[in-house]
């Protein structure tokens, strides 16, 4: 659906983005994330047509976005950084401009606007001067053009920004459910995103691709991924550490953390695998006293400061 | 084609949400008015023709004209809207032309609120219509002229205030081309020849022969290819941004 190859931009001497390539199939929520700067909005910018690239190549649902940008944005829906709007239209006039612009019949366009309004749960503002509104319905009229035509592919630049929880959760299991029957890419700063919405994530740094693969994955490069928690009564935590140190699926044990009654030990495993089992047998037979066991899924936070600190 | 027209109709609505069309207009017939009957003198003539009235029209235009394309793209700059603007499906050409017209049809509109002069003269004598229509029609073209200068500038900047100046500076310079003013500075460097070819450049040269009765084919060509300019280099630099330049 979303083809991207190659891609490089230069703004003078700095290299923005330099040899991107990915590519995006219905059903896929690609995370974009990196530290500021990095190159994720450029990217972004240069698949929507706004930004064209020095070099590379986009395809959007079979069109080639170079040769025929205006086809391959008819294909797009966009929210660009910080949810730009005109601020004296009301999101039905500002709505219904985006879905006449996007070449929508005329007739279309009251009941897909109702739709997406309530879709995004901007009903009951449709009709206020959007510069009366709050940053989370702004950001929700933005998100609101970006659906409006019902686009095969929507790129969102940080989506949830500006919303409070219960907004971010409504957003999200509405991309979740959009990404069903669209290609989805968005960038964002909250890892916490990625986990809950992405199937895949691509983490750009100084332009370039750091890595490429599912959250999953990337938890497991994590290397907290499969370390097992214990909370073990502080009494026996001396002996605690000293078996666990010696035992043969053990890295290395780490003191977490000390209370008068109770010590958090982590134990990494070799090669990061699966030990919850064996430490839970272990904890078991020696009869020492725990008040908590549990399985580490991974630090993202930790992954993306490794890929992007340097 | 649908797309342009979505632009032309945001674009010319924008000038009614708040007050700025109602103050827009209200200060342009103001000094319309200003110009025409206290310095022109046009009752005190006795002759029933409308020359104080667009003779003045050049100078006035150079302050409303700017005040009103300044905004086309600065405004879509400084606020975020152009990134918007420039992902959907539309051309650049279409996204030039329906801010253009949008402006040029504002404009248009002011210039149609003047109609009680022209409906006052009509009443008072009997003067040469088609001098009106012929003058009217170089007021609309020269307005249009003015406007695609400052459409251009106006996407050169972000700031409106430095697109309401250097619009203005630049009409001046094209209005007043072949003026002494302009003129005799350059004579000690250029030829003869040249310093023809730079005075027919003027833009009140053109408009003047029009409000003389003298409609001519040059002048029309003149505005229209003054505007097909701007527009292309308005054309153009939305390219660049394109290339991020």
């Amino acid at each position: 659906m979303l083809y991207a190859h190659g891609l490089e931009k230069k703004f003078g001497a700095a290299h923005v983005v330099n040899d991107v390539s990915f590519d995006l199939t219905r059903g896929q929520v690609l995370g974009f994330l990196g530290p500021n700067g990095a190159g994720k909005t450029t990217t972004m910018r240069m698949l929507t047509g706004c930004l064209k690239p020095d070099a590379g190549k986009i395809t959007i649902c079979d069109t080639d976005a170079l040769k025929n940008p205006t086809l391959a944005q008819s294909y797009i829906g966009y929210l660009p950084e910080g949810a730009p709007l005109y601020i004296e239209m009301t999101p039905r006039e500002y709505l219904g401009f985006i879905a006449e612009v996007r070449g929508m019949e005329k007739q279309d366009i009251p009941p897909a606007l109702e739709k997406v309004a309530s879709e995004v749960m901007i009903t009951d503002i449709l009709d206020h001067p959007i510069e009366t509104l709050s940053k989370g319905y702004k950001r929700r009229v933005g998100l609101a053009g970006a659906l409006v035509t019902d686009p095969q592919v929507l790129i969102l630049d940080e989506p949830t920004d500006g919303l409070d929880p219960n907004q971010k959760h409504h957003v999200r299991r509405l991309i979740r459910k959009l990404a069903q029957e669209k290609a989805v890419i968005i960038s964002t700063h909250i890892l916490e995103e990625v986990d809950a919405i992405c199937t895949d994530t691509i983490i750009i740094n100084h332009g370039k691709i750091v890595s490429y693969a599912t959250p999953k994955e990337l938890l497991s490069q994590s290397e907290l991924y499969n370390a097992v928690s214990v909370i073990i009564e502080t009494s026996a935590h001396a002996e605690a550490i000293s078996f666990f140190k010696t035992h043969k699926f053990t890295e290395h044990v780490r003191l977490a953390g000390k209370m008068p009654k109770w010590t958090k030990l982590i134990i990494y495993p070799k090669q990061k695998q699966y030990i919850l089992g064996e430490v839970s047998s272990i904890l078991h037979e020696k009869g020492w006293r725990v008040a908590g066991v549990q399985s580490e899924q991974g630090r993202l936070e930790e992954v993306f400061r490794k890929l992007t600190l340097n | 084609m649908t797309s342009l027209i979505a632009v032309f109709k945001r674009e010319f609505r924008s000038y009614f949400y708040s007050t700025t069309a109602f103050v827009y207009v209200t200060l342009f017939l103001f000094a319309v008015s200003v110009f025409t009957f206290y310095i022109g003198d046009l009752t005190g003539r006795n002759q029933a023709d409308l020359t104080p009235f667009f003779a003045f029209h050049p100078y006035i235009f150079l302050m409303f004209m700017p005040a009103l394309s300044m905004r086309l793209w600065a405004e879509e700059r400084k606020t975020g809207t152009l990134e918007l603007l420039l992902t959907l499906p539309i051309s650049d050409r279409a996204l030039v032309l329906g801010k253009f017209l949008a402006s040029w049809a504002f404009a248009t509109l002011a210039l149609i609120g003047t109609f009680p002069i022209w409906f006052t003269i009509s009443f008072l004598g009997n003067p040469d219509q088609g001098l009106i229509l012929s003058s009217y029609f170089a007021s609309f073209f020269m307005a249009g002229g003015f406007l695609a200068i400052g459409g251009y500038i106006s996407a050169r900047s972000s700031n409106q205030i430095i697109a309401f100046i250097l619009s203005a500076v630049i009409s001046f310079l094209f209005l007043m081309t072949g003026f002494p003013l302009i003129t005799e500075p350059l004579m000690p460097l250029l030829s003869p020849y040249m310093l023809d070819l730079i005075i027919h450049f003027s833009a009140l040269i053109h408009f003047e022969n029009f409000i003389k009765g003298a409609f001519s084919v040059s002048g029309l060509i003149y505005f229209c290819a003054m505007i097909l300019f701007w527009l292309c280099m308005t054309e153009i630099h939305i390219q660049n941004l394109r290339m991020g330049r």
